[in-house]
C-alpha cells in the first residue's frame, strides 16, 4: 500500500509539470485558436536562456555567481526574452495569418518551433546545461520517518511552485482589468472586439504569459533533468493531458496533469512487467484515446465544437 | 497562347471525363513520363538517384497518402511515419516467413496491413475531429513504433528491431542497381498516384470532400460516415504501408522501428502543405521542396559560410533556416506550391493577352 502510494504521489507531482506546460498551450488556444506547438520548444527556449544568463552575468557585472541577486537578474531577462519572443512571435508569424484555416496556423507553430530551437542552441550552444535552483533532491523527512514513503522534496516543492502559479493565474485573470479582457476574449473575439477590446495587445500578452509559464516549467523540469535538448518534448506529454481535459479549459488542463501523471506512472509499475516495460511513451495517448471514445469533448472542453 | 483548350471540344461522355481532359495536358504528362523513365536513368548520376529522386518519390507517395486522409477527407492525423513502418515491416515479414514470395505481392500484402492497422487507430474519428483526433493519431504513432521494438517476432528477433531488406528479384530480373531501383520505385509510385487520382474524382473523393466540408451536411445527404472515414483512413495508411515498404527496400536498404518517428510524420506533414492540401501533383512538389531543402541548405553553407562556422552553429542555421522557410512559404503562400502552379495555368491561359 505504501509503495502504491508512493507511486502514485510520484505520479501526481509529474502531473504538475505535465500540467505546466498544457496550461501554456490552454492559454493560447483559449485565446487565439491556435494550436501552439511551440510550446515545447518555448520551455526550452526558457530555460536555456535562463541557465545562458546566470552562466554569463557574473562576468558582466561583477556579481558573485550563484547569488540571489544573478537569480533574480537572469529571471527577470529570461522573461523578458520571453515576452519579446511572444510579441514578436504575434506581430510577423500570427498577424499575417489572421483568419487562415487552424491546421495552416498549427504548422506555422511547427515552423516556429525549428526555429526557436535553432535560435537558441545557436545562442547558448546545445550541450546540457545544469540548473540548481538551490533545491535539494532529498526524500522529505517527516514522510520518511513516520509514513515510510520516499517522497521527494524537489518535486514537491516544485508542485507547490506550480500551485502557487496557477492561483496567481487565477486571480489575474479573475480580478484584473487584463485577465477580465483575456477572458472577455476567449468567451467571443467578436464581441470583445466591438467593446473596444484590442486583440492585437491581447494575443501579445496572452503569448507572453505562456511564455512566463513556460519559464516556469522550464526551470522546474531543468533543474530535475538538466536543460537539454529533451525539453522540448514535455509539449508532447502536454499533448495527451489537453486532450482528456479538453482544449479550452485551465481547470481541465490541470486535472487531466494530474491524471496522466499519475495513471502514467502507475501503468508503468503495475501493467509495464506483464508486456515488457516502456509503456509510459504511449499509456497516456492510448488511455487518452479511449477516454475520447466515452467523453468526446474532454473534461472540461466547451461541447459544440469538435464533436461529430 | 499555348496553353488553351479553346477548339477541343467534348463530343462523347468518355472524352468529358478522361483523367486530362485538356490535350496540353496530355502531352505534358507524356513528355513528363517519358523522361522520368527514359531520359532520367540515364543522365542521373549514382548519388542523384540514391540521395534525391527515389527519396521524393516515396516521400510524395507517402504524402499523398496523408493528403488523402488530411486533404480530401479532411481528417488530420500526425501518425503517417507509424503506418509506413506497419507497411515496411508487413513488408519484411512476408517475405521472410513465405517462401518464393513475388516481392509485389508482399508489398501489396504490407501495404494491406497498414490499411488494417489504419482502420483500428481511425475508429477515434467517428467521435472526434480536429486536433483532438490529430493527437489521438499520436497514439498510434508512439504505439506501433513502441510494439515493433518491444516485440522482437516483428523483426526476426534482431537486434533493437533493426531490419535489413532483402534482395528484390522479380521475374528473374535484380533490382540492385540505382537505375533499376528508381524504375520499381517509380512504376509503384505513377501507377498509385494515377489510382488516386481516378479515385479523388470519382464518388469515392466526392464523399471524402463531402464529409471534409461539412459532415452533417454530408450524412443528410446520404453519405455513410462511418465508412467513408474508415475508407479514407484504410486507403491513406494503404498509401503510407507502401511507401513504407519502398523506403526500406528500395531507399535506405536498413531501417529500424525508431526511424520512423514523429519527426517522420511532422516531415510529411509539412510536404502536404508547402505542397499543397489536397492536391495530388501538390504531395510530389511537397516532397521534392522537403527532400531537397536541407540538401541544398547544407550545399549552400559549405559553398559559402560553412568554412568559417563552427559544424553544431552551421546545423542551428540550417535549423533556423528550416523553420523560417516554412513560416515564410505558409505567410505567403497559405494554399501550398500547388496553388502557385493553378495560377500560373491561370495565367498562362491568357498570356499573352490577359484583357
Amino acid at each position: 500500500m505504501t509503495f502504491f502510494l508512493e507511486v502514485l504521489i510520484g505520479g501526481l507531482l509529474s502531473g504538475v509539470l505535465y500540467a505546466l506546460v498544457a496550461l501554456g498551450f490552454v492559454l493560447i488556444f483559449k485565446a487565439s485558436g491556435v494550436f501552439n506547438f511551440a510550446q515545447g520548444a518555448m520551455v526550452f527556449f526558457a530555460a536555456l536562456t535562463f541557465v545562458g544568463f546566470t552562466e554569463v552575468l557574473p562576468g558582466w557585472t561583477g556579481l558573485a555567481p550563484g547569488s540571489g541577486a544573478v537569480f533574480w537578474l537572469a529571471f527577470i531577462l529570461a522573461l523578458s526574452s520571453m515576452i519579446v519572443l511572444g510579441i514578436a512571435t504575434e506581430r510577423v508569424v500570427l498577424r499575417p495569418l489572421v483568419n487562415q484555416a487552424p491546421i495552416t496556423l498549427f504548422m506555422v507553430t511547427i515552423g516556429l518551433t525549428f526555429f526557436i530551437e535553432g535560435v537558441a542552441q545557436g545562442i547558448w550552444g546545445s550541450h546540457v546545461r545544469r540548473l540548481d535552483l538551490g533545491i535539494e533532491d532529498v526524500p522529505v523527512m517527516f514522510l520518511l520517518d513516520n509514513f515510510d514513503m520516499m517522497i521527494s522534496q524537489f518535486d514537491v516543492i516544485a508542485a507547490v511552485l506550480a500551485l502557487v502559479m496557477f492561483v496567481a493565474l487565477a486571480v489575474m485573470f479573475q480580478y484584473t482589468k487584463v485577465g477580465r479582457a483575456l477572458r472577455a476574449v476567449a468567451d467571443d473575439h467578436q464581441a470583445a472586439l466591438s467593446v473596444g477590446i484590442p486583440l492585437k495587445h491581447i494575443w501579445a500578452i496572452v503569448w507572453s504569459v505562456a511564455g512566463f509559464v513556460a519559464l516556469i516549467a522550464g526551470l522546474i523540469w531543468g533543474a530535475r533533468n538538466g536543460v537539454q535538448f529533451a525539453l522540448t518534448f514535455t509539449a508532447l506529454k502536454a499533448l495527451p493531458v489537453l486532450i482528456l481535459g479538453g482544449f479550452t479549459s485551465v481547470p481541465g488542463a490541470i486535472i487531466g496533469g494530474l491524471i496522466i501523471g499519475a495513471s502514467e506512472k502507475v501503468a508503468e509499475v503495475y501493467l509495464g512487467p506483464y508486456v515488457g516495460g516502456g509503456i509510459e511513451g504511449w499509456f497516456p495517448y492510448i488511455l487518452a484515446m479511449l477516454f475520447l471514445l466515452v467523453r468526446p469533448e474532454g473534461l472540461f472542453g466547451e461541447k459544440h465544437i469538435d464533436r461529430v | 497562347m499555348f496553353y488553351r483548350e479553346a477548339g477541343q471540344f467534348k463530343a462523347s461522355y468518355q472524352n468529358d471525363q478522361q483523367i486530362f481532359p485538356i490535350r496540353q495536358d496530355q502531352i505534358g504528362f507524356i513528355a513528363l513520363m517519358g523522361f522520368l523513365f527514359l531520359v532520367v536513368p540515364f543522365i542521373a548520376n549514382q548519388y542523384w538517384l540514391q540521395a534525391v529522386l527515389i527519396p521524393v518519390l516515396i516521400f510524395g507517395l507517402a504524402a499523398l497518402g496523408l493528403n488523402i486522409l488530411t486533404g480530401y477527407a479532411g481528417q488530420l492525423s500526425l501518425g503517417s511515419a507509424a503506418f509506413m513502418a506497419v507497411g515496411a515491416f508487413g513488408t519484411y515479414n512476408f517475405m521472410l516467413r513465405i517462401d518464393g514470395i513475388p516481392f509485389l505481392v508482399a508489398l501489396l500484402l504490407g501495404g494491406l496491413c497498414a490499411a488494417a492497422i489504419g482502420i483500428l487507430f481511425g475508429l477515434p474519428s467517428l467521435r472526434i475531429k480536429g486536433f483532438y483526433l490529430a493527437v489521438a493519431t499520436l497514439a498510434a504513432q508512439f504505439f506501433i513504433v513502441w510494439v515493433l521494438v518491444k516485440f522482437g517476432w516483428f523483426s526476426n528477433y534482431s537486434s533493437s528491431g533493426v531490419i535489413t531488406a532483402q534482395h528484390v528479384n522479380i521475374l528473374g530480373v535484380d533490382f540492385r542497381s540505382p537505375e533499376m531501383k528508381y524504375l520499381l520505385t517509380l512504376t509503384v509510385v505513377v501507377v498509385m498516384a494515377l489510382l488516386a487520382k481516378n479515385m479523388v474524382r470519382s464518388s469515392t473523393g466526392r464523399k471524402w470532400m463531402a464529409v471534409r466540408d461539412m459532415d452533417v451536411a454530408a450524412e443528410v445527404i446520404g453519405i455513410r460516415l462511418m465508412r467513408t472515414k474508415l475508407q479514407a483512413f484504410a486507403i491513406s495508411s494503404f498509401y503510407c504501408g507502401v511507401a513504407g515498404a519502398l523506403y526500406a527496400y528500395m531507399y535506405l536498404g536498413t531501417v529500424e522501428p525508431e526511424g520512423f518517428n514523429l519527426d517522420m510524420s511532422f516531415r510529411i506533414l509539412f510536404m502536404i502543405i508547402i505542397g499543397g492540401v489536397g492536391s495530388i501533383m501538390g504531395s510530389f512538389i511537397g516532397a521534392a521542396f522537403i527532400v531537397l531543402l536541407p540538401v541544398f541548405l547544407n550545399v549552400a553553407f559549405h559553398s559559402t559560410i560553412g568554412a568559417y562556422v563552427p559544424a553544431d552553429l552551421a546545423s542551428n542555421l540550417e535549423l533556423i533556416i528550416f523553420g523560417a522557410l516554412i513560416i515564410f512559404f505558409l505567410i505567403v503562400e497559405p494554399h501550398g506550391l500547388a496553388r502557385l502552379w493553378q495560377l500560373t495555368k491561370e495565367k498562362l491561359r491568357l498570356w499573352p493577352f490577359p484583357h
